[in-house]
């Protein structure tokens, strides 16, 4: 039997003792004792027509004959079948493309010689210089990608010659990347698809196949810890554990096809795609000038470019550990700068986390306090949006926003100061009316014994 | 107690001393349960009257005035325990949102240049329906509801 | 002024049946009070009930907010909030107490047989006050509190499904599920409750108060209702008040998060304290029982002992019998032991 024609009845299969399975347990649900009666009653779902109609469409579709892949599949060469193997899960075949769309040939011969005759188009495996080309023949072609997906880009191949990759393989050098590398071939799947060497959280592990080979990589003299260092990065974390997938990985700074690191005059851009607003203070600070001067590349010479770690208040000031003593002089402008900045930086941390202890402890003690906790994140705000306006190296830029913010941290610590009067008030009239309490209690006890001896001496 | 006899009509008669006692332990009882009851009572009348802030409002809130607010601005106003953005467009329009960025809980602000809302943190765009057209955020604002009374600026949930 | 409230209600009649009455002494006497004391935190329940319901709002968006504001903003709020909350505990425990001291002491016999029947119809109001208020707050832990409860509710055979609907309003634990809570907690129970209540004490006066059987031969000694033991009941009330106010200073009742009905469960959810020993056995009950599904088997297990409480006065009647009574005696001390050793490894596990 042909193999597409098995494969859609073994389907049918599954997915027939599927919707069984799944009618039995809801009809369980509702009659617990009566599985008799929930299994005549598949009988009744509209599930049936659902699986008869599939019966007639696979049944129809498998008559499209392909003699690569008859053939192919059955190959004892893993390099020879594996190709006929990944196709089922390949973007093109759900698109009802085949072998012969790219190879050309013909699919219906039945023998080798007939199916890979060069008249009828064969073109056979392409040299690794002519790849971009190959997928171009469609993929450049707007006129036919628009019958699949008109807003698909059809500029990959004219961007990829300018990507280092582009330019290295136009020079001659086969040890490239090129359009198979990542998206893997015969088994290509859209970049939405989880299991897509493209999809977001797959790119770094796709590059780090060359880009982490020191051994690959070492006729081209550049490091190959990138993956290694970006996994330990912000950026890494906000992709692998909180499933950020707006989080930038390799493409998101180099690009996809026209990759290449962005220029170091560049990168500030680059970043503030997204960092928008520390791109713009860096640009208007006297840093920009200093650094283009100095050939210093933006950004990543205070926040490195791949293991970029969630930034300290550490980086910034005039002692030990800070980075501005990398090139400012002790008493110069900038360090003065620096060092206040991070003084006022620091006292807007110390209230906020004085007053969040004051609100945790009365929080301990039983007081509703998460109102004031609540109020409190405004402080907070101001210290995070202190930190982003250090990048303009300006400090009344920053004292502008750490005095309200401090106003609001003393109001928090207030609130808590407030909070534990009030338990303190609750306590003492606690104590207080026990004391009346008691000696009420204390006086009906006298009562009563006033009261019987009586009862006992008119007996 | 042995010094109390019963007279001739078989009540008791007290000797002063326990008299005086008995009434004095009257006296106390009688002012410690007053006061134990007025412990009592001045709670529960504080309690029933108006307090300062005289309701737990959530689902409606006076978000601004309306010579507050100029065209082509925003404000950020308190609605319950959650900051939300008032914005008034070219048009005049009142338009009023969930000021919580959907993608890290920024607080996000009105964009006049634009005409969009945009979120600092990493230059998030929303339209003026709300909907995320621009950065990583992945969901829109939730928007509330707008009315006017008067020259006040009603906001409530939608 | 008497004479003219007597000309138009019965009120020296009741005053004379009040002043004859008696209260027998003896050493088991100390129990006689934890009727009156259960009677008593109630009163306290009604009042502060009232007073909370003066700036509660019953439905899913205000509800928490509205405790919040109560405990927050409202003069001597937090107060009567603690003390509501402390109280139904408090009361639930005495009412406990009531039941196995009238139990152990076979106050049930004839002819008090319909003052049992009622206190335990009361016993199950006040379990149901208890699951009701539980989820007024609308806070994370009372949500999957009752999410579970009603769900237990749902597994009795037949008509567990719609029991569940009946409690939660529809499928799920939902704002109407707040609401009809709310109708039940201070409407149908209060009218209930009162009923009973009256029933119960009524017939407590008419029969007088039950000398346990190993006492009754003997000639015990009586004290007057009025003044002496209503005094006594005093001292009791008055140190309940002054303990309630140390519980609400002290350990004030907590408010915690408010629902969300889309954020997973938090863990460890137990239920109220006088579920707890319930909640233990059904965590301890295999999947499956002779075949059939175990927690099933242990709901309805309760179920049925829950039935046997109303027929003891009619299973222990008739004439002393000491077999009767040992078998009696040994039946509730292992329930009473069941209840506390569950309670205690639902608390630390």
């Amino acid at each position: 039997m042909d193999r597409e024609v098995r494969a859609s009845l073994c389907n049918l299969c599954v997915l027939c003792v599927s919707v069984v399975k799944v009618t039995r347990r809801n009809n369980h649900h509702r009659d617990a004792e009566n599985t008799e009666v929930a299994q005549k009653r598949i009988l009744n779902q509209p599930a049936l027509a659902l699986m008869v109609l599939l019966m007639l469409f696979t049944v129809a579709s498998a008559q499209k004959k392909s003699s690569c892949i008859e053939c192919h599949v059955k190959l004892s060469d893993p390099r020879l079948s594996n190709p006929a193997k990944l196709f089922d899960n390949d973007i093109h075949r759900g698109r009802g493309l085949s072998c012969n769309d790219c190879h050309g040939g013909d699919p219906n011969a039945d023998t080798s010689e007939a199916a890979k005759d060069p008249s009828k188009g064969y073109l056979g495996k392409p040299r690794t210089l002519d790849i971009p080309a190959y997928c171009g023949k469609c993929h450049s072609d707007a006129n036919l990608m628009k019958k699949f997906n008109p807003s698909l880009r059809v500029d990959q191949e004219n961007e990829y010659y300018t990507s280092v990759h582009g330019r290295l393989l136009k020079a001659g050098e086969q040890k490239v990347a090129t359009c198979i590398s990542c998206h893997t071939v015969h088994g290509i799947r859209a970049v939405s698809d989880p299991l897509s060497s493209v999809y977001p959280l797959n790119v770094a592990d796709t590059c780090a196949k060359c880009h982490g080979n020191a051994d690959y990589m070492r006729a081209f003299k550049i490091p190959t810890d990138q993956v290694t260092k970006f996994k330990t990065s912000v950026h890494a974390k906000a992709l692998y554990n909180k499933q950020d997938l707006s989080a930038p990985t390799c493409n998101d700074c180099h690009g996809n096809h026209g990759a290449a690191p962005p220029g170091i005059t560049s990168v500030a851009n680059v970043c503030g795609q997204c960092h928008a607003r520390q791109a713009d203070l860096f640009q208007t600070s006297p840093h920009k000038a200093a650094f283009d001067q100095k050939g210093l590349a933006e950004c990543i010479t205070c926040h490195s470019n791949h293991d970029i770690a969630t930034p300290s208040d550490q980086m910034i000031g005039s002692q030990q550990g800070a980075l501005c003593i990398n090139c400012h002089t002790n008493g110069d402008k900038g360090i003065t700068a620096a060092a206040h900045m991070r003084t006022r930086i620091d006292e807007l941390n110390a209230s906020i986390n004085k007053s969040s202890e004051i609100l945790s402890v009365a929080e301990r003690k039983g007081m509703e306090v998460s109102k004031p906790k609540f109020d409190l994140k405004g402080a907070t705000d101001a210290l995070t949006h202190a930190r982003v306006l250090i990048h303009s190296s300006s400090t009344s830029e920053v004292d502008k926003v750490v005095a309200p913010g401090l106003e609001v941290a003393g109001k928090g610590y207030q609130a808590g100061l407030d909070a534990l009067a009030e338990l303190s008030f609750r306590r003492k009239g606690l104590a207080v009316s026990l004391v009346f309490i008691l000696f009420l209690a204390l006086l009906v006890y006298l009562k009563i014994r006033q009261i019987e001896t009586r009862q006992r001496i008119a007996k | 107690m042995k010094n109390t006899l019963p007279d001739s009509t078989g009540r008791t008669i007290e000797p002063p001393a326990v008299e005086s006692r008995r009434r004095f332990l009257d006296y106390l009882l009688g002012t410690s349960a007053v006061a134990t009851l007025g412990a009592i009572v001045y709670p529960i009348i504080r309690f029933m009257s108006p307090p300062k802030i005289i309701e737990s409002t959530e689902s409606s809130v006076m978000a601004a005035k309306l010579n507050e607010i100029p065209v082509n601005s925003g404000k950020i106003f308190k609605f319950g325990s959650k900051p939300g953005i008032l914005v008034r467009t070219d048009s005049g329009e009142l338009k009023a949102f969930s000021a919580v960025c959907t993608h890290l809980e920024c607080i996000v602000q009105y964009q006049p240049e634009t005409k969009q809302i945009w979120c600092a943190c990493h230059n998030g765009h929303y339209n003026l329906n709300g909907k995320n057209v621009a950065g990583p955020p992945p969901r829109p604002l939730e928007e509330f509801k707008v009315n006017t009374r008067g020259d006040e600026i009603v906001v409530s949930k939608a | 002024m008497q004479e003219w409230l007597d000309e138009r209600l019965p009120v020296s009649a009741l005053t004379e049946m009040a002043r004859k009455k008696e209260v027998p002494v003896h050493r088991y006497s100390i129990w006689y009070y934890f009727g009156g004391m259960t009677l008593f935190l109630f009163v306290v329940q009604v009042v502060t009930g009232i007073l909370l319901l003066l700036y509660y709002r019953p439905s899913a968006e205000n509800a928490f907010e509205s405790v919040q504001f109560i405990i927050t903003e409202v003069k001597f709020g937090w107060l009567i909030r603690s003390i509501h909350s402390w109280s139904a505990n408090l009361m639930i425990a005495t009412l406990f107490i009531h039941l196995f001291s009238v139990f152990f002491l076979r106050a049930y016999r004839r002819p008090r047989e319909m003052t049992w029947v009622s206190g335990v119809v009361l016993l199950f109001i006040a379990i149901c006050f208890g699951f009701s208020g539980y989820l007024l707050p609308w806070n994370k832990l009372a949500y999957f509190a009752t999410k579970v409860g009603t769900e237990i509710a749902g597994v009795v055979p037949i008509v567990g499904h719609t029991m569940l609907r009946f409690l939660r309003g529809g499928d799920d634990v939902t704002g109407a599920t707040l609401t009809r809570f709310f109708g039940f907690h201070v409407a149908v129970l209060p009218a209930t409750a009162t009923v009973f209540i009256a029933l119960h004490v009524l017939l407590v006066q008419l029969h007088g108060m039950s000398v346990p059987p190993s006492l009754k031969d003997q000639n015990v000694s009586k004290m007057k209702f009025i003044p002496n033991f209503l005094l006594r009941d005093l001292i009791g009330w008055i140190l309940a008040i002054g303990v309630l106010a140390a519980l609400a200073a002290l350990f004030p009742w907590e408010l915690g998060e408010k629902a969300d009905p889309f954020a997973p469960a938090p863990a460890g959810i137990k239920p109220e304290w006088y579920f707890l020993f319930m909640f233990q056995t059904l965590k301890y009950l295999p999947a499956k029982i002779l075949g059939m599904d175990g927690e099933v088997l242990g709901i309805m297990t309760f179920n049925i002992v829950a039935l046997l409480l109303f027929i003891v006065p009619f299973v222990d009647s008739g004439p002393e019998n000491r077999k009767r009574t040992l078998i009696f005696n040994i039946i509730g001390v292992l329930v009473l032991l069941y209840i506390l050793v569950m309670t205690i490894i639902g608390y630390v596990t």
